[in-house]
């Protein structure tokens, strides 16, 4: 009960991480058809970011001026990067997120080098909200989810209630629209961009500190919330909500069971040993299968469901 | 109206797969150091995977993102048959060794691609992406078969010599991959020539109207994946052979990302581009990174660059002074190159030092202090000097590639106007 | 003997818009046949949901007899039904006669093979050659299809869709946007074109209406409100009602 609890809310503060990320890779996908590779990257530069700003001026200036910072580097990559490359098609227009990606994180290796930097979760944030049985829970988990919901209904808000907002609703349901709306639209595309990699960037100001701050992060995290768009269904932001807290649970849980096939068997009474057929599948376990499983979870959503869970429409 | 067939074999053909073939089989007696004719077997190997690549992306429009997947399982149920062959077990000429590979990779073609194909454009990428991760995960769960980190060795030099061939010495081995070389080029080359690979390119340009004559886009799209995975697998198993170990990194997302790095910077809207692509990637990656740690960066660099300015890769600057050629007039458009490559020259001049300082001082600093030397001058990255004189170097690089850039526009337009009088003429 | 072609009750609503309100329609061998009506009146639509392009909601399309209804679109075409697009709908980056031959390959029965070589296909050559010399486009035979003037590109939009060999043809607006001459060209094309074969056609020009149809049938609001030879819909009371009396302000669009 105790380890159900905590991890519970630890998938639920990671989960709602992840859909401040797969939020903002949903709007630019609906809104502009690009699939943004570089968007982990935005994600991890945040927490490079804040980790200078943080070792400069302290960890709250660095909670504004980081994502800011990021929303800039945002709306250059729209305008003069993928602007550029628009008129020769969507294929183009990822292949250039991706060198973009290649780029950001070999730029990160050359500036901050290989090893994890030592982006510290401010003291003032250090100690324990409240404790769960025997377990100390953090105070600095808290204020991760407290940041997200607090994002969640900024987000909420802006899309409902701003001019801009109700321009990106409507793409989300016809994207053939928005041209004839009349709108500037190079603007409102390299406004959503830059919203969308600001999202991703203030998720590496607080998720950056909370896990691990090094080069590896936007490939890790980059491919999961592929998943997560994959999963919930492309261009649908509820979708994306729910994949992102499934897929938070499914990888957060399965870090803690170290049952594997063969402790069904011997529950079954099933004799082996090693050298049974297959014995190596039958010996991972769920935590050494954990990696896997949302890869496992997308392949299984497309052949049953291609559309994805609240997806209307594919590509 | 009878229709005569052209030749299978005629003179232009015969030329130029001959040519290939004597560049092939000359090149080890021009380059003779073993860095060479290591790198001409990498060239060999890369060659294959980035034409299996551009089947997928060039000719049936299929981004791909995973497709180091075929190529890494191909080559581990090579590196595992060959164990076997090696303890005994299993007879198999190691020359056909290739075979094993390319099945193995159609195997997973199989597979996979039923689950992939079923999409197109975006999703398909994305998808492919989840699939290599997958795989990449799986690697390290299954150690038996993936060897874990060290990956699994294997030693070429199995059975009896054939005519005194054992794939000992690496000129032997170089030979077995530019026989398969050969061989899959033409083959992949012929493929384009076929009922399939002609509906694979009507795919690419408009999926929905094959349909409408008759053809299954996605059953287009799962055949050509499927052979694509085949010549895939034939490249790893090569892989196998010559570097006599394969390791997780071989099925990874970054080897697949190489090879569409490889295929679009040679240009993927042309046949020989990947070639291209594949042999200036491998030597750029041998050549640079004995250079520079950064050498990723630049390559990235350069991606990026072809992306935005060349989005045909080289084959399509190439085949852009065709016409020009052909009218003789590609001499007029020289001067101007010459100029634009010198200002290119300056330019570059100014980014590789101030990437070379900040790695000197961010990263190296520790180690070796900030005392660097560049392009033979010696000097302290900790003073504000060299970076003043590296920014204005960079400045005056933009500027002068901007000018020469309109000086490039100017020499085309003249060219233009003559290749459009000899049209009407 | 069967219609070629037979619409029964056929129903389309996108969302809780009915746009196809029970479409019953038959079409003899051999017979050309006009689909007209005001923009919005659904033909487009209709000919996407008898080529299968849309999923029918509900209803039957037969198909020489046969039910067709649910089917794919390349098995569609596989029984011998073609359509042309309104939008130009071609393979851009193919020269136009490697379009036309796409569009026999499957009906010649060489299928996904990737052991022939396409080049010493005889049959393929001699039939897409014929078909290029047939809709006049003879001297761009080998130009890239991206690169054609309009009225080329609607000739080979005709052209692929015919190349098959289906015996029934849709054709969607054929000259839509043409000039009188190259109208004038394109109605004999299409004459020559569907000579024997069952045509159906969208076309808002109504002397090409007129001029080429036997009989034709009026869509106004997803129903059928009449059909039959141009005299009898010329006479129709309610098609003057709903229909011919905004000609003039259709043309002038």
């Amino acid at each position: 009960m105790e380890f159900f609890l905590v991890t519970l809310l630890n998938s639920l503060s990671y989960g709602l991480l992840l859909f401040m990320l797969s939020s903002g890779l949903t709007l630019i996908f609906s809104m502009m058809g690009v699939l943004n590779f570089a968007h982990a990257s935005f994600y991890m530069l945040g927490a490079y970011f804040a980790f200078q700003t943080s070792q400069a001026i302290g960890f709250w200036p660095a909670l504004v001026v980081a994502p800011i910072a990021v929303a800039a580097l945002g709306a250059i990559t729209e305008r003069y990067g993928l602007r550029t490359v628009h008129k020769y098609g969507h294929v183009a227009e990822l292949l250039f997120t991706f060198g973009l990606a290649y780029i950001i994180e070999e730029i990160v290796h050359l500036i901050w080098g290989r090893a994890p930097v030592e982006y510290k979760i401010p003291a003032v944030l250090d100690f324990s909200a409240f404790s769960i049985f025997s377990t100390q829970y953090p105070a600095y988990r808290v204020f991760m989810m407290l940041v997200s919901v607090g994002m969640l209904i900024a987000l909420y808000f802006a899309l409902t209630r701003t001019r801009i907002g109700l321009i990106i609703q409507a793409s989300l349901t016809h994207p053939d629209m928005v041209e004839s709306l009349g709108h500037n639209v190079p603007r409102v595309f390299m406004t959503v961009f830059a919203g969308g990699a600001a999202l991703a960037g203030l998720a590496g100001v607080i998720g950056g500190n909370a896990f691990v701050t090094e080069p590896g992060m936007a490939a890790s995290v980059g491919t999961i919330v592929f998943v997560v768009v994959v999963f919930g269904g492309m261009g649908s932001l509820a979708g994306a909500f729910v994949a992102s807290l499934v897929i938070g649970a499914v990888q957060t849980f399965s870090v803690g069971f170290d049952y594997s096939l063969l402790n069904l068997f011997a529950l079954l009474g099933i004799e082996t040993s090693a050298d049974s057929a297959w014995y190596d599948l039958w010996k991972v376990t769920i935590s050494q299968a954990g990696p896997v499983l949302p890869y496992i979870l997308m392949v299984l959503m497309l052949i049953f469901r291609p559309k994805g869970l609240m997806g209307t429409r594919e590509g | 109206m009878a229709y005569q067939p052209p030749p299978l074999i005629h003179r232009k053909r015969l030329l130029t797969w001959g040519l290939t073939a004597a560049v092939l089989i000359v090149m080890p007696l021009i380059f003779k150091q073993s860095f060479a004719l290591s790198m001409m077997s990498q060239m060999g190997i890369a060659i294959i995977f980035a034409l299996s690549y551009n089947m997928l992306l060039g000719q049936t429009g299929m981004l791909s993102f995973g497709h180091a997947v075929y190529f890494g399982l191909g080559a581990f149920f090579s590196v595992h048959a060959l164990n076997a062959v090696g303890a005994g077990n299993f007879h198999w000429p190691v020359t056909l060794l290739p075979l094993i590979g390319g099945v193995a990779g159609l195997f997973f073609g199989v597979i996979f691609g039923y689950v992939t194909t079923k999409h197109s454009g975006t999703p398909f990428a994305m998808i492919s992406l989840g699939i290599a991760e997958m795989v990449a995960a799986c690697s390290l769960m299954f150690p038996t078969f993936f060897g874990g980190e060290g990956g699994i060795s294997t030693d070429r030099v199995v059975g009896n010599a054939v005519m005194g061939i054992t794939f000992g010495p690496s000129i032997q081995v170089y030979y077995l991959i530019a026989g398969w070389c050969f061989v899959c080029m033409v083959a992949m080359y012929a493929l384009t020539q076929t009922p399939l690979g002609r509906m694979a390119n009507a795919v690419r340009d408009n999926a929905e109207r094959a349909r409408f004559v008759g053809y299954n886009p996605t059953h287009v799209r799962y055949m050509m994946l499927m052979l694509s995975s085949f010549f895939a697998g034939i490249a790893g198993a090569l892989a196998a052979i010559n570097y006599e170990l394969v390791t997780a990194e071989n099925v990874g997302v970054v080897a697949s990302g190489n090879v569409l790095l490889m295929s679009f910077i040679g240009g993927i809207g042309h046949f020989f581009g990947p070639i291209i692509g594949a042999m200036l990637v491998t030597f750029i990656q041998s050549a640079l990174s004995n250079y520079t740690l950064a050498w990723l960066l630049y390559f990235g660099l350069f991606f990026l660059v072809m992306i935005l300015f060349a989005p045909g890769g080289i084959a399509s600057l190439i085949t852009l002074h065709k016409p020009a050629w052909e009218v003789a007039q590609v001499r007029k458009l020289v001067p101007s190159y010459i100029v634009a490559g010198l200002a290119g020259a300056v330019l570059l001049v100014g980014v590789i030092s101030l990437i070379e300082m900040i790695y000197q001082v961010e990263t190296k600093a520790e180690q070796s202090g900030t005392e660097m030397s560049l392009f033979g001058i010696g000097f302290d990255a900790a003073t504000v000097m060299p970076w003043v004189v590296s920014v204005c170097i960079l400045f005056v690089g933009a500027l002068l590639l901007w000018m020469a850039s309109r000086y490039v526009r100017s020499s085309w337009t003249q060219v233009a106007a003559v290749i459009n009088a000899r049209r009407s003429a | 003997m069967p219609a070629a072609l037979e619409l029964k009750a056929v129903h389309k609503s996108f969302g809780k818009t009915a746009i196809i309100n029970g479409v019953d329609l038959a079409i003899e061998k051999g017979e050309r046949h006009a689909v007209i009506g005001p923009n919005g009146a659904g033909k487009s639509t209709l000919f996407n949901l008898i080529s299968g392009r849309f999923p029918l909601s509900t209803g039957n399309i037969l198909l020489d007899g046969q039910d067709i209804t649910g089917l794919a679109p390349n098995e569609i075409n596989r029984r011998g039904l073609a359509r042309s697009f309104q939008i130009t709908n071609i393979f851009a980056k193919l020269s136009v006669y490697e379009n036309i031959r796409c569009a026999v390959m499957w009906s010649m029965g060489y299928r996904y093979s990737f052991w022939k070589r396409v080049a010493g296909l005889r049959d393929v050559a001699d039939r897409a050659q014929s078909i290029v010399d047939m809709i006049n486009l003879g001297r761009r035979r080998d130009t890239l299809a991206g690169v054609l003037s309009y009225a080329e590109l609607r000739a080979l939009e005709i052209g692929v869709t015919i190349a098959g060999g289906a015996n029934v043809i849709l054709l969607d607006e054929p000259t839509a946007g043409m000039s009188n001459t190259e109208t004038a060209d394109a109605v004999a094309l299409i004459r020559n074109v569907t000579q024997g074969k069952t045509l159906v056609m969208v076309e808002h020009d109504m002397s090409v209406v007129f001029g080429l149809a036997d009989r034709i049938s009026v869509l106004v609001y997803g129903q059928v409100i009449a059909t039959g030879t141009p005299e009898e819909i010329r006479s129709n009371k309610a098609v003057q009602e709903a229909y011919l009396g905004t000609e003039a302000t259709e043309e002038s669009e």
